[in-house]
């Protein structure tokens, strides 16, 4: 069967933000450090390592998973997306983004990267939320700046441009600048 | 916060995994969502030698109806149960609990089996097992067996599982017609760890509760349709047997208290929908 050595570093390949990676990794690399030094994405932040603060959460095949709570290795294969994978062009902000900017949903930005892949995961599940729902989502992070109110604001003001119908993009956000 | 050295092995069916725990007996422990049991190699609370992922196994990841049963296989993950069509009707306290089993991003990775491997005293899967009288699925290359939840669970994270045993299911008791059942918990906020929680199922002749949080594992009582203050005597009694831990987050008394106050508000609740 499949083992291995904890002794050897070990390839590990897998899809990051749409284009195929590999990482160098001992079983006991954690994701987030794969991510960060094996290859450089250090757009996913690392608060507790122990799954509480939520800095660190990334999508693998669209799930949520808290990276430090992942070893690199059970990577192999799947289609990572860290926050560096939702602006649809470097020089646009995703819709959310635009909206956490909007808010000042965001101070320091520690906790942002992972805030905003846990709603980038949950809108898809459920386009129209609650304010409730969104509450519980979004308790799955720690944000020592913001009381957490404006991303509230953001994150509903974002559902509702994305339940809109499609004109052009660009319509949709200036509408709401 | 990092994990100590060990092999992985990336088990592709159920005999390999078996085979696998057969030969590094308790220097090995199994993973699956690892939401459990990353928190433990990171903080080095464990140090096995080796991980055995279980994940890759086809075929258990799929909720199994045998009769009366809700059959929860290794794989399965909380959110994917939570988001089982008719759940609230098949199972109504499993559908009020699972809400409160961590937060949404854990849920997404976290499986129901490991969670009752796990053993946390105040976790909510085990809570759920002991309050519907579930049984625990065993298997070791050996062997297979079943214990009931009551009998399983043994102490603070300490189960009667054998080294070289894994969870393969679980098994819930689907709602049966008559009966109402009630969920509810106290945390420091929702998603932390539970102070207490409770979860009443209530049948014509019978009113049973459980209790996570409070003990060194989840504890069960059942009584007569007690009311008014011989329940309240009842509730008090229990309190008071369960030796109820103290830490940084609530006295021993906060927890007596909750499991008379809560406990009866969740037997009420689950009076009103029997009613």
């Amino acid at each position: 069967m499949p083992r291995l050595s904890a002794a050897a570093r070990h390839r590990i390949g897998f899809t990051l933000n749409g284009k195929p990676v590999s990482v160098e990794a001992e079983p006991r690399l954690l994701a987030t450090d794969a991510l960060r030094h094996g290859i450089g994405a250090t757009g996913t932040h690392v608060g507790c390592e122990h799954g509480v603060c939520g800095a660190c959460t990334i999508l693998i095949d669209g799930v949520p998973a808290r990276a430090c709570l992942t070893l690199a290795v059970q990577l192999e294969g799947r289609e990572v997306t860290t926050v560096e994978g939702l602006a649809p062009a470097q020089d646009r902000l995703s819709v959310m983004q635009a909206a956490f900017r909007r808010h000042h949903a965001l101070q320091c930005g520690f906790c942002t990267a992972g805030i905003l892949i846990s709603l980038e995961a949950f809108l898809r599940e459920e386009p129209d939320p609650s304010e409730q729902a969104l509450r519980e989502v979004v308790g799955g992070h720690l944000c020592r700046c913001t009381g957490y109110t404006p991303i509230i604001a953001a994150a509903l003001e974002a559902a509702a441009i994305l339940r809109q119908p499609i004109t052009t993009s660009t319509d949709a956000e200036s509408a709401h600048v | 916060m990092k994990p100590a050295p060990f092999d992985y092995v990336r088990a592709r069916d159920m005999t390999e995994a078996l085979d696998a725990l057969a030969q590094h007996g308790s220097d090995a422990r199994i993973i699956a969502g690892g939401q459990s049991l990353l928190p433990m190699l990171n903080m080095r609370l464990a140090k096995p030698a080796v991980l055995i992922d279980i994940m890759g196994i086809a075929g258990l990841d799929q909720v199994r109806r045998e009769g009366e049963l809700i059959v929860v296989p290794a794989g399965m993950r909380q959110a994917a149960l939570l988001r089982r069509p008719g759940l609230a009707s098949e199972q109504p306290l499993l559908a009020a609990a699972l809400p409160w089993l961590g937060h949404y991003q854990t849920r997404a990775r976290g499986t129901v089996c490991g969670s009752t491997a796990h053993a946390d005293p105040s976790a909510e899967i085990p809570l759920c097992l002991v309050a519907l009288d579930g049984e625990i699925r065993l298997r070791s290359r050996k062997k297979q067996r079943r214990l009931k939840a009551s009998a399983f669970f043994a102490g603070m994270m300490v189960t009667e599982k054998a080294d070289d045993e894994l969870i393969e299911a679980v098994a819930f008791s689907a709602a049966r017609p008559g009966t109402g059942y009630a969920f509810n918990e106290v945390a420091r906020r929702h998603g932390d760890f539970a102070i207490v929680g409770c979860a009443a199922v209530v049948e014509a002749g019978q009113i049973h509760l459980a209790v996570a949080g409070v003990a060194d594992k989840p504890e069960r009582r059942s009584w007569p349709r007690l009311d008014g203050s011989a329940l309240d005597d009842a509730l008090n009694a229990f309190a008071w047997e369960l030796d109820a831990r103290e830490d940084l987050h609530a006295t021993a008394r906060l927890r007596r208290d909750l499991v008379r106050n809560l406990g009866r508000q969740t037997i009420e609740e689950a009076l009103r929908c029997l009613a």
